[in-house]
């Protein structure tokens, strides 16, 4: 296992000669962990032996495993626990200066998840966050796969360009969005104001349901980009020029080279950077909190946006049913990730 | 590598792919551009299309002076610097242990570490919201703290192996062999040598903290209270529009950012993909 991954984030990290190194010392090192792990529990001595033999490594794990237990464990179970009331702002638990009020919210069952199931809406924002992911995501490697392999050529000023294109991943992600926002305003907006010294009218950027689609898929890729870019620029530079070079010997065109050694070559950190970034979109709370508020009306609210308006937005505060949401996201979001393991397995990836 | 192309593109070739790189460029870095000038316009012009006209310090001196800019600045600071130094802190020994020995629990531990860090915000706000609310530290860096660590530290664990990853295991053993136990080893031997590492991993957690805008929204209220994220929030609301005032903030508050960005990237991405892609 060692060897195969760490060869391939060898690739990833576009720095094989240093990396080679280390997926020997890995294949090596897997090798004794494997002997000490060798040793299975069983009954009372094998577990003073397994404690013997474990004790620095369970030692070293403690401060993250009670971290985790205390502040995400307990929250997540508390999570699921109220999505099974009907708690809200008035019967919460909560501190008014020094008086302590007591909860007096009660156990309603799976009536939330009928509730939410059963609304049309949910049907509607599933939707819409699966077309925001996808569109986002394949737009984005798009992009960043082309721009990837223009910059991974030798000419005069590579380097000025990849700066460039790198600052949108510089920026703070909420500050760019209000850069965008100012961009895209109705009246004083430089887009539009472009738009009207070419006789074009002014576009409701974020005021009209299917522009604002638009806008905040163009703002959510303009911010992805550097990452997908940077991250197959690494992935192209690990692999070989002589491929390359062979193949142009026995007359493979651009395209066929592109096709048959550029893309199985960039199979590994394509996979991962596919994963992550359809993660990081399906949970992109940022860019449509701020650009639009999930307005006009619902139209751009994804189901990260929808949790957090039913906890903080609407009055009275429904915490059960934004605790429900976030169940159902959690729920959505582990399916796709053992689905997308799954497949890679099947193609024989070792993940 | 890199030399097999050279000369024998074509020169129209050539023009294209300048023209293409070109045009992304402008793309990349306009909106940037634009809010660098637009932050240098005194407050009349803010909202017109010259590059520049009457340039000012104007809209800075009214961020420092009028505004709860700085306070919202050491908020940041205080919130995300010590959310960075505790994540690093208490993940650096799990990355060094799940690195370098199989151990019975490793494997769900890991799952455990991969999973959090694609856990929605969704489904942790509310108990923890409670749960600040409960305790009284709704409002406070404390509790904002407290919520960060939730991403940092599986976050930060997973960054680290993958650096510790990269160390020679014939370096621990030679600590072995010299009669060092793992705790000696980690400590004297690879720790200083990971300390490339563990900058980079401390930098992700810190800009991930200062760009956080979910938890920041949803626990602090009141203005002075406010990081930045919620601070730049306030100079564009449903009423007013202060443009000139949130393009001298977002200014100086990507300035800083944006100049350790771009040395350290190389070694983020490094980072990113090597934890992520080892299971």
């Amino acid at each position: 296992m060692a060897a195969h991954t760490s060869q391939s984030v060898a690739k990833a990290a576009g720095d094989d000669v240093e990396h080679g190194d280390v997926a020997r010392g890995l294949s090596r090192r897997t090798g004794s962990g494997n002997r000490t792990g060798g040793n299975r529990t069983g009954g009372r001595g094998g577990l003073r032996r397994a404690l013997a033999t474990h004790w620095y490594a369970w030692a070293m794990v403690t401060p993250v495993v009670l971290v985790l237990g205390v502040i995400i464990g307990w929250p997540l179970v508390r999570g699921v626990y109220l999505s099974l009331t009907d708690a809200n702002e008035r019967n919460v638990s909560r501190t008014i200066g020094v008086r302590h009020i007591e909860a007096t919210y009660e156990f309603v069952g799976l009536d939330n998840y009928a509730a939410v199931l059963s609304d049309p809406v949910f049907l509607q924002r599933l939707a819409w966050t699966v077309v925001w992911t996808v569109a986002c995501v394949s737009i984005t490697f798009t992009l960043g796969l082309a721009l990837a392999n223009m910059l991974n050529r030798d000419f005069k000023g590579r380097a000025a360009y990849r700066m460039a294109l790198i600052l949108p991943w510089a920026v703070p992600g909420f500050v760019s969005v209000f850069a965008w926002r100012f961009l895209f305003n109705r009246d004083n907006g430089i887009l539009n104001k472009i738009l009207d010294g070419g006789g074009i009218s002014a576009v409701p950027w974020l005021d009209d349901p299917t522009w604002a689609k638009f806008a905040v898929i163009t703002v959510n890729v303009w911010l992805g980009v550097p990452f997908m870019m940077v991250a197959l620029l690494g992935g192209l530079q690990s692999i070989p020029g002589e491929l390359y070079e062979a193949a142009e010997m026995d007359g493979a065109s651009a395209w066929q080279r592109f096709r048959h050694i550029t893309l199985p070559g960039l199979r590994a950190v394509s996979m991962t950077v596919i994963l992550l970034s359809t993660i990081w979109t399906f949970n992109m709370f940022p860019v449509i909190f701020l650009l639009t508020r999930g307005g006009p009306g619902d139209s751009t609210e994804i189901l990260v946006t929808q949790a957090f308006r039913e906890a903080f937005i609407t009055s009275p505060r429904d915490f059960a049913a934004s605790a429900t949401w976030g169940v159902l996201i959690l729920a959505l979001l582990m399916i796709f990730a053992l689905v997308y393991r799954r497949s890679l397995r099947k193609q024989g990836e070792v993940w | 590598m890199t030399t097999r192309t050279r000369g024998r593109r074509a020169p129209l070739a050539s023009v294209g792919l300048h023209a293409t790189l070109l045009v992304a460029s402008v793309v990349a870095v306009f909106p940037v551009l634009w809010i660098l000038l637009t932050s240098l316009k005194p407050a009349q012009h803010a909202i017109t299309t010259d590059f520049v006209k009457e340039p000012t310090l104007g809209n800075y001196t009214y961020l420092l002076e009028s505004s709860h800019f700085l306070s919202w600045f050491a908020n940041s600071v205080l919130v995300a610097g010590v959310t960075t130094v505790l994540g690093v802190f208490i993940a650096a020994t799990t990355g060094y242990a799940v690195s370098r020995f199989k151990f019975p629990g490793m494997k769900p531990l890991m799952w455990t570490l991969l999973i959090t860090q694609m856990f929605p915000m969704a489904i942790l706000i509310v108990p923890l919201y409670n749960l600040m609310g409960d305790l009284g530290l709704l409002n406070q860096p404390v509790g904002l703290i407290i919520t960060y660590l939730t991403i940092a530290v599986p976050f930060c664990a997973w960054m680290m192996k993958g650096f510790f990853d990269t160390i020679p295991i014939e370096i621990d053993e030679s600590g072995r062999v010299d009669g060092l136990n793992p705790f000696g080893t980690f400590w004297r031997l690879i720790l200083p040598l990971a300390k490339p590492g563990l900058a980079v991993t401390g930098f992700y957690a810190f800009i991930t903290a200062w760009g956080e805008v979910a938890y920041a929204s949803a626990f602090m209220v009141g203005e002075e209270n406010l990081t930045l994220a919620g601070g730049l929030q306030t100079f564009v609301t449903q009423y007013t529009s202060n443009w000139g005032a949130m393009s001298a903030a977002s200014v100086l508050i990507a300035i800083p950012a944006a100049i350790f960005f771009v040395f350290a990237q190389r070694h983020l991405v490094a980072g990113m993909t090597a934890g992520a892609t080892k299971g």
